[in-house]
């Protein structure tokens, strides 16, 4: 109510000098708007109206927009979709209970390569998808060390790479250092006066890692989580190395693509999976309100 | 005594995990110099794999080096400055800064092979861009953009940006002068981190490569595709082991610039 009270009957002087003084900060803020332009163009022409053709695109086969409901119509997209989600949510329950537990221990314990350790298991980090399907390869393939292994002991080889078994493999490979990274850090800012305070009125180790530890580390998981999902639900790069034939929503996407042409369908599905990918994080920001970022 | 229990069993399951994640990088690397792994070391040590794979697919490496390099120079190019707006426009709190935010988050949320898609069908007509390797550069840039953006953003955000300046306009600097005198200095931690991010995602990047390429636009990760469908196992080792010695040291510097980031914005 106050800003309507005209000028005139306020005190004259400083608000006679306000106008002037008021304009070129306006000026300044569009200025900043130009050191946006160059990335926003390359944005806006490489991705932002790809992305509208792509959409456009999706609903122009034989059953226009209907296309988008025929991964929950289509029986063969459906069941690529549910296997991709439910490899994905065990992918991402796995990794959370091995990086909590690896990324606790190493940050409440000092021993002799313990930072050696640490960094041994980030080391794959930046590994893309083909090499750590390779990796797998290796572990399980059909010279792999399982195989030899299991050969050696039982005389017969255990080969599971070519699988959803090797992909599930792969994605832990995949996501165990990124999480360890965040649930280190993340233990790292936790108060130790409040699990002294709850192991002081008589908690037990696992009553102080379930109600004390975990819910102040629930941030974190939550996140990294999310990004664990999303990464497991798009990636590629590993099913491929593995095997053409394995039947998540990716190699499905890219075999209607290449194989049998079928732009409008590809389009669509790729469209639906972005929408699960992309709604996974805003989900996982929404609840912890702070950015969550995919990673490669 | 149950406590030291516990420790080993708590070390154990460690190990077991590192082993996990470093066994198979040893296992390749070893693979890549073994004349049959099959047989195993017995068989002696070569270098004839590496060879035969610098032969066969060095111009994939060059290739990957040139792409990254350029991603890098774009994404610096464009990811600075518009890093500098979003810390700057309104002081930093507008709802413009965080719609800009979100959507350069996208082509990284959105699986690798939609985008990749979404670029064929806009822009595959075009026959000469779509053969050339500056269609596979504008799918990295795409990809890397918010990795420069969002370390450089935050160190500017910390760092007290809009006194520095004042200071620096009230002495008579103009705007240009002010960017490269003030900000690009203040913000080169953040500018280094993202550059070294950059570089790595981009030799490294395969879901939107490999609908991007041509069969004369390979890339190193394409190329590791291929050997790895179609080479024996110890080709594609060597390769592999190829690919690690060029990544390591962008690893060691990452990690390097991370710490040196994390102190000066103490996140």
């Amino acid at each position: 109510m106050k800003s309507m009270i005209p000028p005139a009957s306020g005190a004259p002087a400083p608000l006679a000098g306000q106008p002037p003084a008021a304009r070129p900060r306006a000026a300044g803020n569009g200025v900043w708007l130009w050191f946006a332009v160059p990335g926003l163009t390359l944005f806006c022409a490489f991705w932002l109206l790809p992305m509208v053709r792509l959409v456009g695109v999706g609903a122009s086969g034989p059953d226009g927009a209907m296309a988008y409901l025929s991964v929950l119509t289509n029986r063969h997209y459906f069941t690529s979709l549910m296997s991709t989600l439910a490899l994905s949510a065990v992918v991402t329950v796995a990794t959370l209970a091995i990086s909590v537990f690896v990324g606790l221990f190493l940050q409440r314990n000092r021993f002799p390569g313990q930072s050696v350790l640490l960094a041994m298991l980030t080391f794959p980090l930046a590994f893309p998808g083909v090499v750590v399907g390779f990796m797998v390869i290796m572990l399980a393939g059909r010279q792999g060390l399982i195989g030899a292994f299991t050969n050696w002991l039982f005389g017969e080889s255990l080969v599971f790479a070519y699988s959803l078994a090797g992909l599930f493999l792969g994605y832990l490979y995949f996501s165990i250092p990124r999480v360890i990274l965040t649930v280190v850090a993340a233990a790292e800012k936790l108060d130790p006066s409040l699990e002294e305070a709850a192991r002081s009125l008589g908690a037990k180790p696992w009553q102080v890692l379930l109600h004390v530890v975990l819910p102040a580390l629930l941030p974190a998981l939550i996140s990294s989580g999310a990004i664990c999902f999303a990464t497991s639900v798009g990636a590629f790069g590993t099913a491929f190395t593995l095997a053409a034939n394995i039947d998540v929503l990716p190699m499905t996407i890219y075999n209607e693509f290449t194989g049998y042409a079928n732009f409008a369908t590809a389009a669509s599905l790729s469209i639906v999976l972005g929408l699960i990918t992309w709604a996974m994080l805003a989900l996982a920001r929404s609840l912890t309100g702070s950015g969550v970022a995919a990673a490669a | 005594m149950q406590n030291r229990f516990r420790f080993y069993l708590q070390l154990g399951f460690t190990l077991l995990v590192c082993a996990f994640l470093v066994v198979p990088v040893v296992l390749s690397m070893l693979a890549g110099v073994t004349e049959n792994f099959f047989v195993g070391l017995s068989s002696g040590l070569t270098l004839r794999w590496v060879a035969q794979v610098w032969e066969m697919y060095q111009p994939t490496i060059w290739r990957s080096l040139i792409i990254a390099l350029a991603c890098l120079v774009v994404t610096l190019v464009a990811g600075v400055p518009l890093a500098y707006m979003l810390a700057r426009y309104r002081g930093g709190h507008s709802r413009l800064a965080r719609v800009i935010e979100e959507l350069l988050m996208m082509p990284v949320a959105v699986p690798g092979l939609a985008t990749a898609l979404a670029l064929i069908m806009a822009y595959g007509q075009l026959r000469e861009f779509r053969a050339s390797i500056l269609f596979i550069l504008v799918g990295h840039v795409i990809f890397t953009l918010p990795f420069m953006v969002r370390p450089v953003l935050a160190v500017m955000q910390s760092s007290q940006l809009a006194q520095l300046e004042e200071a620096a306009a009230s002495l008579g600097a103009g705007r240009m002068r002010r960017f490269f005198g003030i900000v690009i200095p203040n913000a080169a931690s953040g500018i280094l981190a993202g550059a070294l991010m950059v570089v790595t995602l981009s030799i490294g990047e395969f879901n939107i490569t490999w609908m991007l390429h041509t069969p004369l636009t390979q890339t190193l990760p394409v190329g590791l595709a291929d050997a790895y469908a179609s080479m024996r196992l110890e080709v594609g080792s060597a390769y592999t082991l190829i690919f690690f010695f060029m990544i390591i040291p962008l690893l060691i510097g990452m990690q390097w610039a991370t710490q040196a980031t994390r102190k000066k914005v103490s996140l």
